[in-house]
């Protein structure tokens, strides 16, 4: 279109393409509508226009055909708008099996994104093609809402909980990234960029960032900072249940209940640690409440993810002095395919 | 006869209208009532079912027994609310008054006792905000007795609001107002004050009998 | 120029006939005392217009700031109290009150023929109420306004916001109970004071919608009041009902609120449609087409309205089968409406159509409520949803209905019914004129929305990109026509009132018991309670003739 008048948003996703059919769909059913209804109204204003004063029109009271008719059509096309637009929202809603994970923290009034590698961005989201890419957000204050119209991808970021969203980028550029939820004074200028990049240029760009380790890494050195460790001991042999292998698996909770160790529930432990208790142990674990931030959990929950039994992979446990955690095979629990990027040397 | 009549407000046509139309109207007023109450439950609803230890918790530091005295006393109110409406429609002036005297006393026994609970947990510093005493894990019951304060302070408002009709109607009666032709405004302040009950039987087991058995 | 009687041939127009309930006491007592229901209505009339130009001016404000990128007209702080107090005003102040207690009130009674609503001093009482809240919000706009925005999501609102948050939602919470009493007084009024022979299924559809709309505001504003106390009671003591931090549930503000502030909507435009049902008939000069069809799709519109509410979360963080359930509710609540739009359209047929100011606000509401309304579907389907919600496309769709819908509505029964209320006629040419500028500014001011928020541009955007600019403009430009529009009027009823034409009692040939009555009406409305004997709209005598069914469909629709 226009460079500077724009018209239409661009398609910069897989899925973009997919909302824009459905979004011309509404407006052809909506014209035909619109362009129906004007026209009875303009056709009968004009040609039943009062012509005497005193002309008095017979009477019609009604007729159930044609309230049927105009009640049951307007119901077919809107539920199979429904059942579109349902479909279609369930491949939003359900992430892809081998999507790249990166973090999101939002606060007034900025965006920071943090990869698995450990680069770190603020505002500025690098992202590859040819991927899926799974945002796990959270906030530090009120609910924001991250937002890139070319992905036609939207998902409100709330505090005090995770929130995910993903997207597969198609087209290399810059875009609008928005907050789209009102967040205080500068909620127009939590805005920013993802910039889509072509897979090789990402690992290139990736590589460029030597600011630190990975967040597993940094996730590694908060467990020893903060004390995690002599607790939770790997071989399960201190106080506190091993963390070793327990991402995405079922937990026994001592309530009898049963729930998936997943990034909610680290968080949860970490911040809340008797809300859900796991069953055999004690209530001793402190809370961390004010002592990490998000970005931390964030990193912590890297670095848990991190932690694959020995027996199942045959690699060592833990991450590899330097950083990066063991590449190649991750195939450890269903559900927890975690893949990082292949062929990534460390550092 | 014309006492009654002299009652009939210039736009009805008749006292029949005229209770017909309080009376649903009233009705009318209790049903927005229950919708207003309705969002408290509403969100004591999804709290409890999130931190249901903190609930049962916070529910063990409630006083029962001036709880359950507190029902009794209600629901004793209601007894004599509703005498006092039966005495209305028998034309009794005297007893009327006296009913719902009895009523005002039970409604302020009531509110007395729950004055004596809020000092109690004043005291033991469980009035959620910047002053809640309870530390560490236990300050999620914070949220219990959020909506403890929120919840019996609203029942409580009511009951003032109710005190204060029941004493005006009361006054009315004593001068003779009603009789058996007009004595709709005894039948709807009695409503309230069943309903203004009804909601304290609801909330009695939901917020003092948490994980009792 | 002075005011001049026209007799119409065969009969003697007495000019202002007294008493009336306009010259029945004069005096600031006889009105902020009285306790007829027409008093009272004029009373929320003189309100509700003095907050619509104050919401008005504040929507100025904004578009002005919108003509250019960068926030430079003001403070971001100040933009955003200025989005906030322009939703609060317009919503709570004008759009909630304007047809049911200016039109409603007046009408109500007169409609059933009864002397007055059921509870007259409640009403007075209501109106009391309205002003104490507005009293509140204006002091709150004094020190500052608030800059929430006028859905006050926590925990913003309750942690972070530094404007005057409580004082803002004690003005909101009065001014709800306003609108519980009036809806009560309707409820009780149409239940028990219907004259004789008024059946049901004889009201006017005028009364079925301020029914509907009755119970919407009885059963839903109860919600939005135990909303704010929540909102009130965490910021003002901290107590975590809403705090992430304290187990609190930030979502569970937003049920709340919206399991009221959705009816809400259909608050502000089911009277609307029944002013629509009047207009279209009277200047159609038939019955309308599918009377049980219309009145049972107001009450559908107030059941279905409560069991959507959902559909303003979809990005919420709630779960993605409850978004699919409010989805598919969402689609069946814009059923009903639809079948109004066709009835009324199907009314005109072989009608015989004038083309006065208020018929030409129906044909306007007809359009822009029906561009609205399918906007609305865009908004149902949750995957297109994800992408235009709390932008600009969403801003549009709710401008088309509440101003596009129910603010043309109002007008076409302020214009209707100005002449039973006042005694007095608007001058017919300025009317159009008016009108016509109106649409035009109103097209021109928010159609551009819509591409701007398929764009991606967010909403409550105090500054935005570049490219955006040239529908910004577009849009603002038609503001200030539309701002032009809806001065002419104001300032032609109020010439009116001494210099316009006296308007006998049914200067429409219209149906109706109100148009039975004197212009303006005595204070009792009726000398004689008045018995009611043929359906509503009985335009004719002809036997009616059915289209597109058969015979045995007649006794249906009798």
């Amino acid at each position: 279109m226009f460079d500077n008048f724009p018209l239409f948003p661009p398609e910069a996703s897989t899925l973009a393409g997919e909302v824009d059919l459905l979004f011309f769909f509404l407006i052809a059913v909506s014209m035909f509508f619109i362009v129906l209804i004007f026209l009875m109204v303009a056709v009968f204003a004009i040609r039943y226009r009062r012509r005497s004063s005193d002309e008095i029109p017979t009477p019609n009271l009604g007729s159930l055909r044609l309230e049927l008719v105009w009640t049951v059509v307007p119901l077919l096309i809107a539920m199979v708008i429904f059942g579109w637009s349902a479909n279609l929202y369930f491949k939003m809603a359900r992430v892809p099996d081998n999507a790249m994970d990166i973090y999101v923290v939002g606060k007034q009034w900025m965006w920071k994104f943090q990869h698995p590698e450990g680069n770190r961005e603020i505002n500025e989201l690098h992202v590859p093609t040819g991927r899926p890419i799974r945002l796990t957000m959270t906030s530090e204050d009120t609910i924001h809402s991250m937002y890139v119209p070319a992905f036609r991808m939207k998902q409100d970021v709330l505090p005090g909980r995770y929130t995910t969203t993903w997207f597969q980028a198609t087209k290399p550029g810059t875009y609008h990234l928005f907050c789209a939820e009102y967040c205080g004074t500068q909620h127009s200028g939590m805005v920013g960029s993802v910039v889509v990049m072509e897979p090789r240029e990402y690992e290139a760009w990736l590589a460029g960032d030597t600011s630190g380790g990975s967040m597993a890494s940094g996730g590694e050195k908060l467990f020893n900072q903060l004390g995690c460790v002599t607790c939770h001991l790997p071989d399960g042999s201190g106080r506190c249940p091993t963390l070793v292998g327990v991402f995405g698996k079922p937990v026994q909770l001592i309530t009898g209940e049963q729930v998936v160790a997943d990034e909610a529930y680290i968080r949860e432990s970490i911040l809340r640690p008797n809300a859900k208790l796991v069953s055999a142990y004690q209530p001793i674990m402190p809370t961390y409440q004010g002592q990490v931030s998000e970005e931390g959990i964030l990193q912590l929950i890297a670095y848990v993810k991190s932690l694959a039994p020995a027996a199942e992979t045959g690699q060592t446990q833990g991450t590899t002095p330097g950083g990066a955690a063991a590449p190649g095979n991750t195939g450890t629990a269903p559900g927890t395919t975690r893949a990082l990027p292949s062929n990534r040397s460390n550092q | 006869m014309s006492e009654a009549t002299s009652r009939l407000a210039h736009h009805f046509n008749d006292l029949k209208q005229q209770k017909e139309a309080t009376t649903l109207g009233m009705w009318a007023f209790l049903v927005t009532e229950i919708l207003f109450f309705g969002g408290l439950f509403a969100g004591y609803a999804e709290y409890r079912s999130r931190f249901p230890e903190a609930f049962a918790a916070g529910s063990h530091h409630l006083d029962i027994v001036l709880g359950t005295i507190n029902t009794a006393v209600l629901i004793g109110s209601s007894l004599t609310m509703a005498m006092g409406v039966h005495a209305a429609q028998l034309g009794k002036r005297k007893k009327i008054a006296v009913f719902l005297l009895l009523t005002i006393v039970l409604g302020l026994v009531f509110l007395g006792i729950k004055a004596v609970e809020y000092t109690h947990k004043y005291h033991e510093g469980l009035i959620p905000g910047a002053g809640f005493g309870l530390q560490g894990a236990d300050r999620q019951q914070m949220l219990f007795f959020a909506f403890y304060f929120l919840m019996t302070g609203m029942h409580a408002l009511h009951m003032v609001i109710g005190v204060g009709i029941v004493s005006l109607i009361a006054f009315f009666a004593w001068r003779g107002r009603y009789s058996p032709e007009y004595y709709g405004p005894v039948e709807v302040t009695g409503l309230y004050w069943h309903f203004v009950d009804i909601v304290w039987i609801f909330l009695f087991p939901l917020l003092y009998l948490i994980g009792r058995h | 120029m002075s005011a001049h009687v026209v007799p119409t041939p065969g009969e003697t127009v007495v000019a202002r006939p007294t008493p009336n309930y306009l010259t029945n006491g004069y005096g600031l007592k006889s009105w902020l005392f009285t306790i007829d229901h027409k008093r009272i209505a004029i009373l929320y009339l003189i309100s509700i217009t003095t907050m619509f130009f104050l919401g008005g001016f504040f929507a100025l404000l904004i578009r002005l700031e919108l003509l250019t990128p960068p926030g430079d007209l003001m403070e971001a702080e100040m933009y955003n109290r200025m989005f906030t107090m322009h939703g609060i005003i317009m919503i709570f102040f004008f759009l909630i009150p304007s047809i049911p207690a200016v039109l409603g009130n007046f009408l109500v009674p007169m409609m059933i023929g009864a002397r007055d609503l059921a509870f007259p001093r409640i009403n007075l009482l209501s109106w009391y109420v309205y002003v104490v809240g507005g009293i509140f919000t204006l002091t709150a706009v004094i020190f500052g306004g608030v800059d929430t925005g006028w859905t006050f999501y926590t925990p913003f609102s309750t942690t972070y916001s530094n404007s005057n948050v409580a004082l803002t939602a004690v003005g909101v919470f009065i001014t709800g109970f306003s609108s519980i009493l009036t809806g009560l007084n309707f409820i009780v009024t149409i239940h028990k004071m219907r004259a004789p022979g008024m059946t049901w299924f004889r009201l006017p559809l005028f009364i079925w919608a301020h029914y509907a709309t009755s119970l919407i505001m009885v059963l839903g504003t109860p919600v939005l009041a135990i909303s704010i106390v929540l909102v009130a009671a965490d910021r003002l003591f901290q107590i975590g009902v809403f705090n992430p931090a304290m187990g609190g549930d930030p979502l569970l503000f937003q049920h709340l609120f919206w399991f009221y502030s959705h009816p809400a909507v259909y608050i502000m435009i089911l009277p609307a449609m029944g002013v629509m049902s009047e207009l279209v008939t009277c200047f159609s000069r038939k019955r309308i087409f599918g009377y049980t069809f219309v009145a049972f799709s107001s009450l559908a519109i107030a059941v279905y309205g409560f069991l959507v509410w959902g559909h303003h979360m979809f990005t919420s963080g709630q779960s993605i089968y409850a978004g699919l359930l409010f989805s598919v509710l969402s689609f069946l609540v814009a059923i009903p409406s639809a079948i109004k739009v066709f009835n009324w359209s199907a009314t005109m047929y072989k009608g015989s159509i004038s083309y006065d100011t208020p018929m030409l606000y129906a044909f306007g509401f007809i359009g822009l409520f029906t561009i609205g309304g399918l906007t609305g579907l865009f908004l149902a389907a949750t995957s297109v949803d994800v992408h235009v919600h709390d932008t600009y496309f969403v801003v549009a769709h709710f401008h088309y209905i509440m101003v596009g819908g129910a603010i043309m509505g109002y007008l076409g029964g302020l214009h209707y019914w100005w002449p039973k209320m006042m005694g007095r006629l608007y001058p017919e040419a300025w009317g159009r004129f008016a009108m016509l500028l109106i649409f035009a500014g109103f097209n021109l001011t928010f159609f551009p929305q819509f591409v701007l928020g398929y764009l991606g541009m967010p909403r409550r955007y105090h500054a935005y990109p570049d490219e955006f600019q040239v529908l910004n403009v577009m849009s603002t430009a038609g503001a200030s026509i539309l701002g032009v529009g809806y001065l002419i009027p104001m300032i032609y009823f109020v010439w009116s009132l001494r210099q316009g034409e006296v308007s006998g009692p049914n200067p429409w040939g219209a149906t109706g018991l109100e148009w039975t009555t004197p212009s303006p009406p005595p204070t009792e409305n009726f000398d004689v309670t008045p018995v009611v004997t043929e359906e509503a709209y009985s335009y004719s005598k002809e036997e009616p003739e059915i289209v597109g069914g058969d015979k045995s469909t007649r006794a249906s629709f009798q």
